[in-house]
């Protein structure tokens, strides 16, 4: 096996290492040549009548094969910054930065006005400049929650009495943000045993009961969690509609749909899901909008925690499945723009850096419990290091320190080579002459030791957490992103090369731009071959993939990992399947 | 047990030299899988029941509660029963760490008997093993009914004396759990290396530092079997270590020789945060180092290696301490 395609957990599957083609270069026109039939396949084929589950695909048909992946717009909505770009097949058209807005929308639509507008991309092209898809990544859920705002009350309903009765739900939240959240709390008998028996029948009746207090309550959103959902998801669906008929107008989140085993994980993200429905629907609407408003006719899809999209439509269901979006945007986004499939990724912004690992040109995922807002998740996220250091991190005292505090989005009134009064990284970074920006007389007067022993602290800061997020001990390369990446020191011990890219700024609404779909299956499998297993679970894996909207004959496994289960009788294997393919 | 304490419950941990010889213990324990406890989460009724079942099956009271294993959760459930029950918890174990098997015991090394034993789930069954013919017939039926009931039960082990306590038991090592946590939490605090800091105040031997490069597992006979590697980091750059495990840790090679055997303690932790690795969620790429703790000393008599030994685990290796 090659260097790059060293598998990346125990018998995990990822790319095959003949097919280092998967990630895309710029302004490479194909992929590669031992493969042009997934390019150039004719478009009659992929319509094929033995694949039913098809149907599911975006509505606007793709033209012709040729463009399959042509004229694709990103963009990231971020806290500061909308960006958006422009891709033609591998090439980056054209990309802007906006100034985000309070309504979204008109961030948004200011942005495709002004990318759309631009002469290099309506040079040759209609009004919609031919663009056949939107992907819109956004870090607006995730902030909804860590700030404790937009939020909607919710009724948690638990199924599994008399098991897990000590725990129940929001248990360990922090109190804050459960007096907002928490509604109503139900917890009733029923579930399953892990081997899909129920462990007591489902008490239809305590469930009915409750569906009528919730209609007097006027509660919109539900979360209904099973013991043993991801396995069997009867209790659930049953109890959806028993809720749906006395309460037709009330969301109900259901927990299998998101998560994996593990209650209280899977619960506080159904939970957190249903507390955003409102919000999601009103923030996907706002997309759609934006899009009209500016003569877009293409699908609209919003990014995943995993570097994948869904169509706005069932995305706007599950707000949580794009909470981590932002990072795996940039990351993606830099393994495009430097062609890299494996390197770590160092995301340099105004006030904070993201340090992450590439394997296979997709983010290498958290190991285990990830924390959002304070509430435990299971969710796919990035393995992420975060640092207080940015473009606009405050420089104070002798000797310097650098951050954590920032002047953020006020770099460019406050810093002082943009007129202001507050000394900023990037001043030092003007000073000591790693980047042209502003009026560099204004930073002249600093003293030559001081300047160096801040960059000095800033590469040592850098070179830790670039260190400490890389898990091979041979040297990698390292991509510089972000509007901050001149922070970035040229050379660190066990980076082979550090890699400055054309458009790192907008490295996001790149990442966003070349998402792909996926579909994943977590489940137990009993007296079956460790291979029937294997291949049973790819079979549901790249079936939800499809249902996603992924095209059938570009569908490649990325990850597989099988548990054999203790003490469980039967042979028991768990397997985790995951599969992606291009929209 | 948070909860518990959060609702204002007490439990006071008892020396186990002021049990008097006549005293009973019950020896409590949550047996089955790991991912089942995932979903069906533990209830301290349950375990609770298993004791007051034990009590009424033996017609008498028991003065105290103890951990069958101070590893894993089933070091927390005696003061789960204990909370509710409002006994005292006994600072001891019966293996000073955690092992698969119910025959791993001090209790078992020492020829106590195995029965009675009563297992419960959270509905409303419950099981009196009345009699076993051995360790392994224990072992069977039990693990035969913990599996009918989903896999996961509360039980109470075979009822102890103060003095068997007192002469066979591996006394102290709830204290030694909530030091050697501690510890860990003061080097983090001060950041100093949680490893070292381990090793230092345990008089345990750093066996190894490097990257998890690859983990294979298999159930086989009910049991997590399998083999991880590491690659050397730091100053063990360029070695190789291999570990074999039963749900625990067993045998250590270095560079294809033995380095270290059960019953001396071999643990994987975080090279960062110190936290313990199991054998369930070693993954690829972490980075751990490999330690080895001191094993009470009745674990290393001849008759302490005949059950917790290598070859208890089916390795053909003769034990020698790395602390000889």
């Amino acid at each position: 096996m090659s260097d790059t395609s060293r598998t990346d957990r125990p018998t995990v599957e990822r790319r095959s290492p003949d097919k280092p083609s998967r990630v895309l270069r710029p302004t490479v026109e194909r992929r590669s040549p031992d493969k042009p039939s997934r390019v150039l396949r004719p478009t009659v084929e992929r319509r094929s009548p033995g694949k039913p589950s098809r149907v599911l695909r975006p509505t606007v048909e793709r033209r012709s094969p040729a463009k399959a992946l042509r004229r694709r717009i990103g963009i990231d909505v971020g806290g500061t910054n909308t960006d958006a770009v422009l891709l033609d097949g591998t090439r980056v058209v054209h990309a802007v930065k906006t100034p985000t807005t309070a309504d979204v929308t008109t961030g948004i639509t200011r942005a495709l006005h002004d990318l759309l507008t631009d002469r290099t991309v309506t040079a040759s092209h209609a009004a919609d400049a031919g663009v056949t898809a939107v992907m819109i990544g956004t870090t607006h859920f995730t902030n909804a929650v860590v700030q404790r705002r937009d939020l909607t009350q919710v009724a948690a309903i638990r199924i599994g009495l008399p098991a897990s009765a000590s725990l129940p739900p929001f248990v360990d939240w922090p109190e804050d943000l459960a007096a907002l959240v928490r509604g109503e709390v139900i917890m009733v008998e029923g579930g399953h045993e892990y081997d899909g028996r129920p462990i007591v029948p489902l008490d239809e009746r305590g469930l009915r009961d409750a569906a009528r207090r919730l209609r007097g309550r006027e509660l919109t959103s539900a979360a209904v969690t099973s013991v043993f959902s991801p396995l069997n998801a009867e209790c659930e669906r049953r109890a959806a509609a028993i809720l749906h008929e006395e309460c037709p107008e009330l969301a109900v989140t259901q927990s299998h749909e998101l998560g994996r085993i593990g209650l209280l994980e899977r619960e506080n993200a159904a939970l957190l899901n249903a507390a955003l429905v409102d919000l999601a629907r009103r923030t996907t609407r706002a997309f759609a909008e934006a899009l009209r408003a500016s003569g877009l006719a293409a699908p609209l899809y919003l990014t995943q925690n995993d570097g994948t999209v869904m169509l706005a439509a069932t995305a706007e269901a599950f707000p949580v499945y794009s909470f981590a979006s932002g990072p795996t945007n940039s990351m993606r986004g830099a393994a495009f723009l430097s062609g890299l499939a494996d390197a770590i990724v160092i995301d340099v912004g105004g006030t904070t850096t993201d340090i992450g690992s590439l394997r296979h040109g997709f983010p290498r995922e958290a190991n285990n419990v990830v924390e959002v807002g304070g509430v435990r998740t299971l969710f796919r996220m990035p393995d992420l290091l975060s640092l207080g250091l940015g473009g606009g991190s405050l420089v104070q005292g002798d000797p310097p320190l650098v951050g954590p505090a920032s002047v953020g989005y006020r770099l460019v009134e406050q810093g002082r080579v943009f007129g202001g009064a507050t000394l900023t990284a990037t001043d030092i970074a003007v000073a000591a002459g790693l980047v042209d920006l502003g009026d560099r007389r204004r930073v002249a007067d600093l003293p030559v030791h001081h300047v160096k022993a801040a960059v000095a602290r800033m590469h040592a800061a850098i070179e830790e957490g670039v260190d400490r997020m890389k898990t091979d001990a041979r040297d990698e390369p390292l991509v510089a992103v972000g509007g901050g990446s001149f922070l970035v020191p040229g050379r660190l011990a066990g980076i082979s090369e550090v890699v400055h890219v054309p458009h790192r700024e907008v490295a996001n609404a790149v990442g966003a731009a070349i998402a792909q779909v996926s579909g994943e299956v977590d489940q137990i499998f009993q007296n079956l071959s460790r291979e029937e297993a294997l291949a049973q679970a790819r079979q549901i894996a790249e079936q939800r993939a499809v249902a996603a909207g992924a095209a059938a004959e570009s569908l490649a496994v990325v990850e597989r990992e099988d548990l054999p289960l203790a003490y469980l009788p039967g042979n028991s294997l768990r397997v985790r399947v995951r599969v992606v393919g291009d929209l | 047990m948070r909860r518990l304490y959060r609702e204002g419950a007490v439990v006071s941990l008892m020396d186990p030299m002021d049990l008097a010889d006549d005293d009973h213990v019950a020896v409590v324990s949550n047996m089955g899988a790991p991912l089942v406890g995932q979903e069906r989460l533990t209830d301290p009724r349950t375990i609770a029941r298993a004791v007051t079942m034990m009590e009424e099956y033996l017609g008498r009271q028991f003065r105290a509660i103890m951990s069958l294993e101070i590893g894993g959760g089933n070091a927390i459930q005696p003061f789960m029963a204990a909370a509710l029950l409002g006994r005292p918890v006994v600072d001891a174990d019966c293996m000073g760490r955690a092992f698969p098997e119910a025959q791993m015991t001090s209790f078992a090394i020492h020829d106590l008997p195995m029965f009675p034993l009563t297992l419960v789930d959270v509905r409303d069954n419950a099981v009196v093993v009345a009699r076993a013919a051995s360790w392994k017939w224990m072992e069977r039926l039990s693990r035969t009914a913990c599996v009918a009931v989903g896999s996961i039960a509360a039980t109470c082990k075979a009822p102890r004396t103060g003095r068997e306590v007192k002469e066979c038991g591996i006394l102290y090592s709830t204290t030694k759990a909530i030091r050697l946590g501690r510890t860990v939490q003061a080097a983090r605090r001060a950041h100093e290396d949680p490893v070292a800091a381990l090793v230092d105040s345990e008089h345990g031997r750093l066996l190894f530092t490097g990257k998890i490069a690859d983990v294979a597992r298999r159930t086989t006979e009910g049991f997590l079997r399998g083999t991880a590697t590491v690659d050397g980091l730091g100053a063990f750059r360029g070695g190789r270590f291999e570990l074999a495990f039963q749900n625990e840790f067993a045998v250590g090679w270095l560079d294809g020789t033995p380095c270290v055997t059960t019953p001396d303690l071999i643990c994987v932790l975080d090279s960062v945060s110190g936290d313990a690795i199991g054998t369930e969620t070693l993954r690829y790429g972490q980075r751990v180092s490999v330690v080895a703790l001191p094993a009470p000393p009745v674990l290393l008599t001849p008759k302490g290696l005949e059950h917790v030994g290598p070859r208890a685990f089916g390795y053909d290796l003769d034990f020698t301490s790395v602390f000889a």
